[in-house]
């Protein structure tokens, strides 16, 4: 399974850095905001009614925030795996402990 | 009702606790590449349209989170890991084909675990601190994002999922058609929503239609690709180490329940 599952994030790797190479003058910019080009050339005279309350300052302070958000949530999983396989792990010791207490009380 | 979902809120305080905590610390920074509508950029009608449309899904929700734990207070932790997996997924802001980054939405995998309106309250909550705290999406738009990515994609996800072990499919194609196609069918939504609002002048829904999903939907193929790899991988590692508990929620068959 280790070597699928390496195998699988090899492919999401190759996938994100293939747009890279043949669009080498691309600015990837979100796609979100070529949508608000397109609001704005079909209906030119939409104003949009309501701004967000507040933005990050600066791109710094997005990128900190962006690090923070991969980090822990990364981490919570990672926890998580780490908490099943011991669990895992100490059920089937205990069972094998208890088949051998077993065996030496018959 | 209401009393009902006091008495949720109560049983698991710590764990909405946690659960905002987290998503407050997770919400995702960067504006200017978030794919949801944005702030104020949806007629007044149409998020109050998709709003009254995704409340019945939250209610829904709500009550099947609640059902869940009473019946698995173990599967807590999991739910954890669902929300967990949405927040770092959308926050991989990945280039694509188009020479535009999108990100994936990470749906998928908690529909598979825990049903579709499950994951509408975890996608909502997501979108609301998304909103609030990082001008991602918008509050005004709340109701729209929810239902493409909260309503739509898990409920494809779930279907697909649950098609495909009718067919009897490998699990591993299923987990990954599942969280593919709700990804993308997100976005498809995404497209209809703006079209409907925004109806070209000359072609009217239909042009407008096939400029937004040139935009979004297009981009999203090669990262509803990606999501569904990442859901595989994920998927693979609960299998292994917490066979137990993805019987317990009848994500896989049970073999107790077969020989029953």
């Amino acid at each position: 399974m280790r070597t699928k599952n390496i195998i699988l994030i090899a492919l999401v790797v190759l996938l994100a850095v293939f747009p890279l190479l043949i669009h080498k003058g691309a600015e990837f910019g979100g796609a979100d905001g070529e949508a608000e080009e397109a609001i704005t050339e079909l209906h030119p005279e939409y104003e949009p009614w309501l701004e967000s309350f507040w933005e990050p300052p600066s791109g710094e302070i997005e990128s900190l925030l962006f690090a923070l958000q991969a980090a822990i949530g990364a981490g919570f999983i990672g926890y998580y795996l780490g908490f099943v396989k011991g669990r895992k792990e100490s059920e089937k010791e205990k069972g094998s402990v208890a088949g051998e207490a077993g065996l030496s009380k018959s | 009702m209401f009393e009902s979902w006091k008495k949720m809120l109560c049983r698991n305080r710590k764990l909405f606790i946690t659960l905002a905590v987290f998503f407050v610390l997770l919400s995702s920074p960067l504006p200017a590449h978030a794919m949801h509508i944005m702030e104020g950029f949806l007629p007044l009608k149409w998020c109050l349209f998709w709003g009254v449309l995704t409340i019945p899904f939250l209610i829904v929700g709500f009550r099947s989170i609640s059902k869940t734990i009473d019946k698995n207070p173990d599967v807590k932790m999991l739910l954890g890991v669902a929300a967990a997996f949405a927040f770092v997924l959308s926050a991989l802001k990945i280039p694509s084909v188009t020479g535009s980054c999108s990100h994936p939405t990470g749906v998928g995998l908690g529909a598979i675990l825990f049903g579709p309106t499950a994951m509408s309250v975890l996608g909502c909550i997501v979108l609301l601190f998304q909103a609030l705290l990082l001008a991602h999406g918008g509050l005004s738009t709340l109701g729209a994002n929810t239902f493409s990515m909260a309503v739509i994609g898990p409920f494809v996800a779930y279907f697909v999922y649950k098609l495909c072990q009718k067919l009897n499919t490998p699990t591993w194609l299923g987990v990954f058609l599942a969280a593919a196609l709700g990804n993308l069918l997100t976005y498809v939504v995404t497209s209809f929503q703006l079209a409907m609002a925004f109806p070209a002048e000359a072609g009217g829904f239909a042009a407008s239609l096939v400029k937004f999903m040139g935009i979004f939907a297009v981009t999203q193929i090669p990262l509803a690709i990606s999501e569904g790899l990442l859901t595989v991988v994920l998927f693979n590692l609960l299998t292994v180490h917490n066979k137990r508990e993805l019987e317990e929620l009848s994500v896989i068959p049970s073999p107790a329940k077969e020989v029953r």
